[in-house]
Protein backbone atom coordinates (compact mmCIF):
# COMPACT_ATOMS: atom_id res chain seq x y z
CA UNK A 1 0.00 0.00 0.00
CA UNK A 2 2.86 2.36 0.86
CA UNK A 3 4.63 1.33 -2.36
CA UNK A 4 1.49 2.14 -4.36
CA UNK A 5 1.25 5.56 -2.64
CA UNK A 6 4.88 6.34 -3.43
CA UNK A 7 4.32 5.33 -7.05
CA UNK A 8 1.34 7.67 -7.38
CA UNK A 9 3.35 10.51 -5.84
CA UNK A 10 6.21 9.89 -8.28
CA UNK A 11 3.81 9.98 -11.22
CA UNK A 12 2.19 13.21 -10.03
CA UNK A 13 5.63 14.82 -9.65
CA UNK A 14 6.61 13.56 -13.10
CA UNK A 15 3.56 15.07 -14.78
CA UNK A 16 3.95 18.43 -13.05
CA UNK A 17 7.59 18.57 -14.13
CA UNK A 18 6.81 17.33 -17.64
CA UNK A 19 4.16 20.00 -18.23
CA UNK A 20 6.47 22.72 -16.87
CA UNK A 21 9.36 21.50 -19.04
CA UNK A 22 7.25 21.26 -22.19
CA UNK A 23 5.74 24.72 -21.69
CA UNK A 24 9.14 26.27 -20.99
CA UNK A 25 10.69 24.51 -24.02
CA UNK A 26 8.02 26.08 -26.22
CA UNK A 27 8.84 29.36 -24.50
CA UNK A 28 12.51 28.98 -25.49
CA UNK A 29 11.70 28.61 -29.18
CA UNK A 30 8.71 31.01 -29.35
CA UNK A 31 9.54 33.84 -26.95
CA UNK A 32 9.83 37.22 -28.69
CA UNK A 33 12.42 38.34 -26.12
CA UNK A 34 15.93 36.88 -26.18
CA UNK A 35 16.53 37.23 -22.46
CA UNK A 36 13.20 35.59 -21.66
CA UNK A 37 14.20 32.68 -23.91
CA UNK A 38 17.37 32.23 -21.84
CA UNK A 39 15.31 32.30 -18.63
CA UNK A 40 12.85 29.73 -20.06
CA UNK A 41 15.91 27.60 -20.80
CA UNK A 42 16.76 27.75 -17.07
CA UNK A 43 13.28 26.36 -16.28
CA UNK A 44 13.78 23.51 -18.78
CA UNK A 45 17.23 22.66 -17.39
CA UNK A 46 16.08 22.78 -13.75
CA UNK A 47 13.07 20.61 -14.55
CA UNK A 48 15.29 18.04 -16.21
CA UNK A 49 17.61 18.08 -13.18
CA UNK A 50 14.56 17.31 -11.03
CA UNK A 51 13.66 14.43 -13.37
CA UNK A 52 17.20 13.06 -12.93
CA UNK A 53 16.65 13.04 -9.16
CA UNK A 54 13.37 11.20 -9.77
CA UNK A 55 15.42 8.60 -11.68
CA UNK A 56 17.89 8.28 -8.75
CA UNK A 57 20.67 9.95 -10.76
CA UNK A 58 21.51 12.59 -8.20
CA UNK A 59 25.10 13.14 -9.36
CA UNK A 60 24.02 13.89 -12.94
CA UNK A 61 21.31 16.17 -11.54
CA UNK A 62 23.79 18.31 -9.61
CA UNK A 63 26.25 18.37 -12.51
CA UNK A 64 23.34 19.57 -14.65
CA UNK A 65 22.58 22.37 -12.18
CA UNK A 66 26.23 23.41 -11.87
CA UNK A 67 27.32 23.17 -15.51
CA UNK A 68 24.13 24.04 -17.37
CA UNK A 69 22.37 26.52 -15.12
CA UNK A 70 25.54 27.81 -13.49
CA UNK A 71 27.84 28.10 -16.49
CA UNK A 72 26.14 27.61 -19.85
CA UNK A 73 23.15 29.90 -19.24
CA UNK A 74 25.53 32.60 -17.98
CA UNK A 75 27.55 32.16 -21.20
CA UNK A 76 24.33 32.58 -23.17
CA UNK A 77 23.47 35.77 -21.29
CA UNK A 78 26.97 37.07 -22.03
CA UNK A 79 26.51 36.14 -25.67
CA UNK A 80 23.19 38.02 -25.78
CA UNK A 81 24.81 41.04 -24.16
CA UNK A 82 27.94 41.08 -26.35
CA UNK A 83 26.05 40.69 -29.62
CA UNK A 84 23.77 43.57 -28.55
CA UNK A 85 20.62 41.55 -29.11
CA UNK A 86 17.52 43.66 -28.39
CA UNK A 87 16.67 43.28 -24.70
CA UNK A 88 12.99 44.12 -25.20
CA UNK A 89 10.43 42.02 -27.01
CA UNK A 90 10.77 42.17 -30.77
CA UNK A 91 8.97 40.29 -33.51
CA UNK A 92 12.19 39.96 -35.47
CA UNK A 93 13.66 36.73 -34.07
CA UNK A 94 12.07 34.16 -36.36
CA UNK A 95 12.75 33.65 -40.04
CA UNK A 96 10.21 32.92 -42.75
CA UNK A 97 10.44 29.11 -42.40
CA UNK A 98 8.28 28.94 -39.26
CA UNK A 99 5.45 26.91 -40.74
CA UNK A 100 7.71 24.44 -42.56
CA UNK A 101 9.81 24.02 -39.39
CA UNK A 102 6.69 23.31 -37.34
CA UNK A 103 5.58 20.68 -39.86
CA UNK A 104 9.02 19.02 -39.79
CA UNK A 105 9.14 19.04 -35.97
CA UNK A 106 5.59 17.68 -35.59
CA UNK A 107 6.22 14.96 -38.17
CA UNK A 108 9.44 13.90 -36.45
CA UNK A 109 7.70 13.92 -33.06
CA UNK A 110 4.93 11.73 -34.43
CA UNK A 111 7.42 9.25 -35.88
CA UNK A 112 9.57 9.06 -32.73
CA UNK A 113 6.58 8.86 -30.38
CA UNK A 114 4.93 6.08 -32.43
CA UNK A 115 8.22 4.19 -32.50
CA UNK A 116 8.70 4.54 -28.72
CA UNK A 117 5.13 3.45 -27.94
CA UNK A 118 5.60 0.48 -30.25
CA UNK A 119 8.94 -0.55 -28.78
CA UNK A 120 8.52 0.20 -25.04
CA UNK A 121 4.75 0.40 -24.70
CA UNK A 122 4.29 -1.28 -21.32
CA UNK A 123 7.79 -1.14 -19.80
CA UNK A 124 8.01 0.24 -16.27
CA UNK A 125 11.06 1.75 -14.61
CA UNK A 126 11.63 -0.14 -11.35
CA UNK A 127 14.59 1.37 -9.58
CA UNK A 128 17.10 -1.02 -8.07
CA UNK A 129 16.52 -0.79 -4.31
CA UNK A 130 20.26 -1.13 -3.59
CA UNK A 131 20.89 1.85 -5.81
CA UNK A 132 18.25 3.98 -4.15
CA UNK A 133 19.56 3.09 -0.68
CA UNK A 134 23.25 3.98 -1.13
CA UNK A 135 23.02 6.58 -3.87
CA UNK A 136 24.64 6.47 -7.24
CA UNK A 137 27.74 8.65 -7.06
CA UNK A 138 29.90 5.76 -5.92
CA UNK A 139 28.84 3.67 -8.93
CA UNK A 140 29.45 6.53 -11.35
CA UNK A 141 32.94 7.01 -9.93
CA UNK A 142 33.75 3.31 -10.38
CA UNK A 143 32.30 3.31 -13.89
CA UNK A 144 34.29 6.39 -14.95
CA UNK A 145 37.60 5.38 -13.43
CA UNK A 146 37.45 1.68 -14.33
CA UNK A 147 35.40 1.22 -17.50
CA UNK A 148 35.63 4.68 -19.05
CA UNK A 149 39.07 5.92 -18.01
CA UNK A 150 40.39 6.49 -21.55
CA UNK A 151 37.24 8.33 -22.79
CA UNK A 152 37.39 10.43 -19.62
CA UNK A 153 40.95 11.54 -20.41
CA UNK A 154 40.03 12.15 -24.05
CA UNK A 155 37.14 14.36 -22.94
CA UNK A 156 39.47 16.36 -20.73
CA UNK A 157 41.77 16.93 -23.73
CA UNK A 158 38.73 17.95 -25.78
CA UNK A 159 37.74 20.49 -23.13
CA UNK A 160 41.27 21.89 -23.13
CA UNK A 161 41.23 22.16 -26.93
CA UNK A 162 37.82 23.85 -26.85
CA UNK A 163 39.05 26.31 -24.21
CA UNK A 164 42.13 27.26 -26.22
CA UNK A 165 40.08 27.35 -29.42
CA UNK A 166 37.45 29.66 -27.92
CA UNK A 167 40.17 32.04 -26.69
CA UNK A 168 41.91 32.05 -30.09
CA UNK A 169 38.67 32.59 -32.01
CA UNK A 170 37.31 35.37 -29.81
CA UNK A 171 40.64 37.18 -29.34
CA UNK A 172 40.94 40.67 -30.74
CA UNK A 173 44.24 41.04 -32.57
CA UNK B 1 6.98 5.28 -13.69
CA UNK B 2 6.44 4.22 -17.27
CA UNK B 3 9.61 4.32 -19.36
CA UNK B 4 7.58 5.75 -22.21
CA UNK B 5 6.72 8.93 -20.31
CA UNK B 6 10.37 9.87 -20.23
CA UNK B 7 11.03 8.83 -23.82
CA UNK B 8 8.11 10.82 -25.21
CA UNK B 9 8.96 13.90 -23.14
CA UNK B 10 12.49 13.59 -24.49
CA UNK B 11 11.19 13.25 -28.07
CA UNK B 12 9.09 16.37 -27.51
CA UNK B 13 12.12 18.33 -26.28
CA UNK B 14 14.19 17.13 -29.23
CA UNK B 15 11.55 18.21 -31.74
CA UNK B 16 11.13 21.57 -30.02
CA UNK B 17 14.89 22.00 -30.40
CA UNK B 18 14.69 21.12 -34.10
CA UNK B 19 11.91 23.66 -34.57
CA UNK B 20 14.05 26.28 -32.83
CA UNK B 21 17.13 25.53 -34.95
CA UNK B 22 15.09 25.80 -38.15
CA UNK B 23 12.88 28.77 -37.29
CA UNK B 24 15.07 31.12 -35.24
CA UNK B 25 17.40 33.54 -36.92
CA UNK B 26 19.34 34.91 -33.96
CA UNK B 27 22.52 32.82 -33.63
CA UNK B 28 22.40 32.71 -29.81
CA UNK B 29 18.81 31.40 -29.92
CA UNK B 30 19.88 28.67 -32.35
CA UNK B 31 22.57 27.59 -29.87
CA UNK B 32 19.92 27.51 -27.11
CA UNK B 33 17.76 25.22 -29.25
CA UNK B 34 20.75 22.91 -29.73
CA UNK B 35 21.02 22.74 -25.93
CA UNK B 36 17.37 21.60 -25.80
CA UNK B 37 18.23 18.75 -28.19
CA UNK B 38 21.31 17.71 -26.17
CA UNK B 39 19.21 17.69 -23.00
CA UNK B 40 16.64 15.46 -24.66
CA UNK B 41 19.39 12.95 -25.42
CA UNK B 42 20.66 13.11 -21.83
CA UNK B 43 17.18 12.46 -20.47
CA UNK B 44 16.96 9.36 -22.66
CA UNK B 45 20.34 8.10 -21.47
CA UNK B 46 19.50 8.54 -17.79
CA UNK B 47 16.02 7.01 -18.21
CA UNK B 48 17.50 3.90 -19.84
CA UNK B 49 20.16 3.75 -17.14
CA UNK B 50 17.42 3.63 -14.49
CA UNK B 51 15.40 1.18 -16.58
CA UNK B 52 18.35 -1.23 -16.82
CA UNK B 53 19.42 -0.91 -13.18
CA UNK B 54 17.50 -3.97 -11.81
CA UNK B 55 18.83 -6.38 -14.44
CA UNK B 56 22.45 -5.27 -14.65
CA UNK B 57 25.12 -4.78 -12.03
CA UNK B 58 24.94 -1.27 -10.61
CA UNK B 59 28.24 -0.33 -12.22
CA UNK B 60 27.05 -1.42 -15.65
CA UNK B 61 23.80 0.48 -15.19
CA UNK B 62 25.79 3.61 -14.34
CA UNK B 63 27.09 3.63 -17.94
CA UNK B 64 24.09 5.61 -19.13
CA UNK B 65 24.75 8.29 -16.54
CA UNK B 66 28.46 8.39 -17.44
CA UNK B 67 27.47 8.98 -21.06
CA UNK B 68 25.12 11.76 -19.94
CA UNK B 69 28.06 13.36 -18.12
CA UNK B 70 30.18 13.13 -21.27
CA UNK B 71 27.40 14.76 -23.29
CA UNK B 72 27.14 17.57 -20.72
CA UNK B 73 30.91 18.12 -20.96
CA UNK B 74 30.84 18.22 -24.74
CA UNK B 75 27.84 20.56 -24.66
CA UNK B 76 29.87 22.94 -22.50
CA UNK B 77 32.75 22.83 -24.98
CA UNK B 78 30.34 23.31 -27.88
CA UNK B 79 28.71 26.37 -26.32
CA UNK B 80 32.11 27.90 -25.56
CA UNK B 81 33.36 27.52 -29.13
CA UNK B 82 29.94 28.33 -30.62
CA UNK B 83 29.57 31.59 -28.74
CA UNK B 84 33.16 32.54 -29.63
CA UNK B 85 32.27 32.03 -33.31
CA UNK B 86 29.06 34.06 -32.89
CA UNK B 87 31.04 36.89 -31.29
CA UNK B 88 33.57 36.79 -34.14
CA UNK B 89 30.74 36.92 -36.71
CA UNK B 90 29.15 39.80 -34.82
CA UNK B 91 32.46 41.68 -34.74
CA UNK B 92 33.04 41.21 -38.46
CA UNK B 93 29.56 41.86 -39.81
CA UNK B 94 27.85 43.78 -36.95
CA UNK B 95 24.95 41.35 -36.83
CA UNK B 96 24.09 38.02 -35.21
CA UNK B 97 21.21 37.55 -37.65
CA UNK B 98 21.79 34.30 -39.52
CA UNK B 99 19.62 35.38 -42.49
CA UNK B 100 21.99 38.22 -43.26
CA UNK B 101 25.11 36.05 -43.31
CA UNK B 102 25.05 35.08 -46.96
CA UNK B 103 28.58 35.91 -48.13
CA UNK B 104 29.07 32.32 -49.28
CA UNK B 105 25.94 32.35 -51.43
CA UNK B 106 27.11 31.90 -55.03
Amino acid sequence: MIVLGANVAVNVVFWILAIAIAAAAIGVVRSPNVVHAALFLVVVLAGIAALYILLAAEFVAWVQVLIYIGAIVILFLFGIMLTRAPMRATGDLDNSQRLASAVVALFLFGVIAALMVDAYGDKEIKLNSKLVAVGNTHNIASAIFRDYLVPFEVVSMLLLAALVGAVVIARRD
Amino acid sequence: MALNNFLILSAFLFCTGIYGVLARKNAVLVLMSIELMLNAVNLNLVAFSAFNSPTQSVRQAASGQVFALFVITIAAAEVGVGLAIVLLIYRNSRTADLDQLDEMKG
